[in-house]
């Protein structure tokens, strides 16, 4: 590990200053960034340690939940009003990472977390998301955990998150504040596609900072689910995940939210399926039908076929939980 | 006093020790003057360094050295001409590059963190040379015979189960397992002088450790002290002096200072072994009443193209069923990667799994009940020697099993039992593991004050071996535990074999009753009692009688002759039940029941704790492990904990840990026979055979993940 400079941001203010200078990250839980320092993927120059700013409010004002950008994983997943208004975070939260992880991870720090890609991870391979240009070493090499949608020529990793997965289906902003002030962004317009230029996880600039996010209120608490399916019961990142909101009154899906994970370089909204499902009686063979319709497009390499079966699968039995027909 | 300790359940005696953190590990002595060395990786998978710079690493703050194959002092133990010339790897004895990830610097600095950045300023130069690492690809064309420990096996006709009327023929695949235990391997080397070295490292075995020390660099062996006082796991990866311990040795002595190498996670996959990936082949044939007609076993594995690496996967196919007809055949494939090392019963887990799998699905084929079949075809003697059994209750085993599993609510026809929307199913799988004992020496010293000290230079890589031999001291001399302490972990210490094969209670445990019944017998003869006399004597007016501040004995206890008579085997049947979801392919294990038949228990405690572990590594077996290389750069793809699955609580059900515990009346005057490898032996068939039972669909390729539930 290269040898770099540690401060403790004194303000936000300091912190966007701070971020001007080439060569500087920002540094909350470390739980992925002390990673890829310690596997060379990344060599900051300093880090500005943001830990003890005041942004770890979670508050419920005027139809919004508000959630700072350093509250950690462990206390939004167990906090009473995440529980009560949003609990498909609170369920997506709790499928992510393991215990420990998650009493050091922030919701900032979720959100820019980088792929698990084994070949992104490993300097000696090649990575255009790591160095650009250098070529994608899964796309003919081992590509069991990676993308079936929104691929590209130059990268086919994923974006690992879980509590990403439940935020955009929630219709999240994301509020952050760089040299002009703050701004605020639809989460679904946080993370991009990896297209040309996969080195850019998402739309966040290099002098910016995210303060915190807001969850509009909803009617989805009765019916909202997080399926996660994995190698392994905790500790593993999604093969496939589905996060399903759903506002049911009288039997009828009134309005309907969904989301995959573990399928694409950011959440992937499946607004047609959304659609589809408002105004309808859940019954299986409508989930089939929506869980086909969701698969459009798909695409699949050498060891990622089965996604495509198990993403439908995924999608069917997430909304039979959340709908009620069947138990958890 | 005169309490019967054997098989009480006694808290390990080092267990304060561990939890509280004072246990001091390899890795936590810290010598004045150390110094810290860090490997550096060839990042190619097969050729020749043809330079190496490492100059801007020399520069960096804090390194004292950097080893390489051209500055390297030659190793004597490495020599052709070396009175004993050293197998496998000779890391900086040559420029040859056999794999990826072969050390090719040995950085020494001032920190570990300075060595670890100077380690990445190392600049290679290699001539690449083609190379080959993927399995499936070299299995049929590049594979050879696996050596003369291992020839072909015919017993009656070859391939004689093709003439019986219901046959399976099928192929099952394990993939290369990683030991990954918890405490990394760690080597810290201290020279006193030119011509003696201690070690601290760990260490399965700190008397072949020493004798590997003293070999490599042409050492009287009395100089080379080895210490493994603790050690966090291990599975049979410490079994070997490895190159890098020679390496942390061959620093200390260059830079005259103290050097600790450390090796890394990733290092971890490459430098001290693992399961080989192995395919096996299993033909097997019966008569229409379950009678096996012929099996028929053919395994290929993994091993490097500078070491062979062979285990005993085909040979529970000539003992564990008394088929009339038998052969066995093991072929070993060559390729680009570091060299395997026996993994927590060794061989037969391999084995065991590919014939336990075969037999459950003859079971299916035939409409017989599994254990009606294994019933049917047991063996009374060992059928691929004749020799009588020198204990067996395996049928004990598998009746205690049923019941504890709730076999009888198991469905014969697969697929067909539900609890809501899971698939619920059993699986059963039996195994044998030899039962070993070795030469070994034990001390004890009784003191005034009525304690008492035992030592021998066995190790502890996990199961508890202090515990049991103060169990065992406890019971022998009728003294209370707390009595009693026991010193392992060091070379100076009276000599004891490595610990492996599950032979430790039974070869140190043995030197351990052996040395407190002649104590007490000195003390009785001292006391003036009759030679037999079973009065009651106080040890410490004894000692006080004749003036003795102290008294020490040393005895050596050797195998019985008459071992030779018998065929010495644990036993046992692991009994699984699954929930499978046929929509997203998730499989829960429910519940596990192991029964053993591993001889008498000594404490059924630790016995219990063994048992859970070497079911849980059944679990990672079935269900998670995989290592995968990309055979495009010939590397390990998943190297660490994230991306490699050993299995966590959430993937561990109740495991019930049951124990025959009847005393084996051949081996040792314990009558104990080892549980350490046959903890894991049978369990991934058990597992693979209930989600067939569950679902219908017979996973041969493991580990079992949903999108293989899912498939096709």
């Amino acid at each position: 590990m290269k040898q770099f400079e540690y401060v403790k941001a004194g303000s936000t203010q300091g912190v966007i200053n701070a971020l001007a200078q080439p060569g500087t990250k920002i540094i909350a839980g470390g739980t992925n960034l002390v990673d890829l320092m310690k596997r060379g993927v990344t060599a900051p120059d300093k880090l500005v340690d943001i830990t003890h700013l005041p942004l770890k409010d979670i508050t419920a004002t005027s139809g919004r939940l508000h959630i700072g950008t350093l509250a950690l994983n462990s206390i939004v997943s167990e906090n009473s009003l995440v529980q009560k208004k949003q609990p498909l975070l609170s369920m997506a939260l709790k499928a992510g990472a393991s215990p420990q992880l998650r009493n050091m991870a922030t919701v900032g720090g979720n959100m820019m977390q980088r792929t698990r890609c084994g070949y992104f991870y490993d300097t000696t391979l090649p990575c255009n998301k790591r160095q650009p240009e250098s070529g994608c070493g899964a796309k003919e090499g081992y590509n069991r955990m990676h993308a079936i949608f929104g691929t590209s020529e130059k990268c086919i990793a994923v974006h690992p998150s879980d509590m990403c997965v439940a935020l955009a289906a929630l219709d999240t902003t994301v509020i952050i504040a760089g040299k002009k002030g703050e701004r605020k962004l639809a989460f679904t317009d946080f993370h991009k596609l990896p297209g040309d230029t996969p080195e850019l996880d998402n739309h966040l600039a290099k002098d910016e900072i995210i303060l915190g996010i807001e969850i509009p209120d909803n009617n989805f608490a009765d019916h909202s689910y997080y399926l996660k399916i994995r190698d392994r019961q905790s500790y593993a990142f999604a093969l496939v995940s589905v996060a399903v909101a759903l506002d049911i009154s009288n039997g009828v899906i009134r309005s309907a939210r969904l989301a995959m994970g573990g399928v694409a370089h950011k959440p992937w909204r499946l607004y047609d399926a959304e659609k589809a499902l408002a105004g309808k009686q859940p019954s299986v063979p409508l989930f089939e039908q929506i869980a086909r319709g969701a698969m459009q497009g798909a695409k699949a390499y050498q060891h990622n076929e089965f996604k495509i079966n198990l993403a439908s699968n995924a999608v069917i039995q997430a909304l039979k939980v959340a709908s009620g027909l069947v138990p958890a | 006093m005169n309490k019967d300790f054997i098989g009480e359940s006694l808290d390990r005696v080092d267990g304060r020790l561990k939890v509280t953190g004072a246990a001091k590990y390899s890795g936590e002595y810290k010598p004045a003057g150390l110094t810290y060395g860090v490997l550096v990786p060839a990042t190619i998978t097969s050729g020749i360094l043809n330079a190496i710079d490492t100059k801007a690493a020399l520069r960096a703050s804090g390194v004292i050295a950097v080893i390489t194959p051209f500055n390297a002092p030659k190793v004597p133990g490495y020599q052709p001409d070396a009175p004993r010339p050293m197998k496998g790897l000779k890391l900086f004895n040559d420029n040859k590059i056999h794999f990826n990830g072969q050390p090719v610097a040995l950085v020494i600095a001032d920190t570990f963190e300075r060595a670890t950045h100077a380690a990445s300023l190392i600049k290679c130069k290699y001539e690449r040379q083609s190379f080959a690492t993927n399995f499936h690809e070299n299995m049929e064309t590049n594979s050879k015979p696996a050596g003369e420990q291992h020839k072909e096996y015919v017993r009656g006709e070859a391939n004689a189960y093709k003439s019986a009327p219901f046959i399976v023929e099928e192929s099952y695949t394990l993939p290369s397992e990683m030991h990954n235990p918890m405490e990394l391997h760690v080597t810290t080397a201290i020279w006193d002088g030119d011509d003696k070295v201690t070690l601290y490292t760990k260490s399965q075995g700190v008397i072949s450790s020493q004798r590997a020390i003293a070999t490599a660099f042409n050492l009287e062996q009395k100089n080379v002290q080895i210490n493994s006082h603790f050690v966090g796991g291990a599975f049979g990866s410490s079994l070997r002096t490895w190159p890098h311990e020679i390496a942390a040795v061959q620093a200390a002595r260059m830079v005259k200072r103290p050097v600790r190498v450390t090796l890394t996670r990733e290092q971890m996959f490459l430098l001290v072994g693992y399961r080989p990936l192995t395919v096996q082949k299993i033909g097997i044939g019966a008569t229409a009443d379950g009678k096996l007609v012929g099996i028929t076993h053919e395994s290929f594995s993994q091993t490097a193209t500078y070491e062979d690496f062979t285990e005993r996967s085909v040979n529970v196919s000539r003992f564990l069923y008394a088929s009339p007809n038998a052969n066995t055949r093991y072929k070993i494939v060559p390729l680009n990667v570091g060299v395997p090392a026996p993994m927590r019963g060794p061989g037969e887990a391999t084995g065991a799994y590919a014939l336990e799998s075969a037999l459950d699905e003859l079971s299916y084929k035939l409409n017989i009940d599994p254990i009606e079949l294994r019933l049917k075809n047991y063996a009374d003697v060992n059928p691929e020697t004749n020799l009588p059994w020198s204990s067996k209750y395996l049928k004990e085993c598998y009746q205690q099993g049923a019941a504890r599993i709730g076999w009888d609510k198991r469905a014969q026809k697969p697929g067909t039992n539900r609890d809501g929307e899971w698939l619920v199913g059993y699986g059963m799988g039996g195994g044998a593991f030899g039962a070993y004992r070795g030469k070994t020496q034990a001390r004890i010293i009784l003191s005034a004050d009525g304690t008492v000290v035992i030592k021998s230079a066995t190790s502890d890589i996990g199961p508890g071996t202090a515990t049991a031999m103060v169990v065992i001291a406890a019971d022998r001399l009728g003294l209370s535990a707390d009595k009693i302490t026991f010193e392992l972990g060091n070379s100076a210490l009276p000599v004891a074999p490595t610990q492996g094969g599950s032979s430790t209670v039974s070869s140190v445990g043995s030197a351990v009753n052996d040395v407190c019944v002649a104590l007490k017998q000195k003390l009785y003869n001292l006391s003036g009692k009759p030679e037999n006399s079973t009065d009651p004597i106080d040890y410490t007016n004894v000692l006080q009688q004749h003036n003795l501040p102290s008294l020490e004995l040393t005895t050596e206890s050797d195998v019985n002759p008459d071992a030779k008579k018998y065929a010495m085997y644990s036993f046992s049947a692991h009994f699984v039940q699954v929930y499978v979801h046929p929509v997203t392919g998730v499989v829960k294990i429910k519940k596990v029941v192991a029964v053993v038949d591993g001889g008498k228990i000594i404490n059924m405690k630790t016995a219990s704790s063994q048992m859970i572990g070497g079911a849980v590594g059944g679990i990672g077996m079935a269900m998670t492990e995989e290592a995968v290389i990309d055979d495009r750069y010939g590397k390990y793809i998943n190297s660490n904990f994230a991306d490699y699955h050993v299995p966590v609580n959430a993937d561990i059900p109740q495991i019930e840990a049951i124990f025959i515990d009847k005393p084996d009346p051949v081996l040792n005057p314990l009558g104990t026979k080892g549980i350490g490898e046959i903890s894991l032996i049978g369990v991934a068939p058990a597992v693979a055979n209930a989600v067939y039972n569950a679902t219908g669909r017979r996973i041969r390729e493991m580990p079992i993940t949903p999108d293989k539930i899912l498939k096709g």
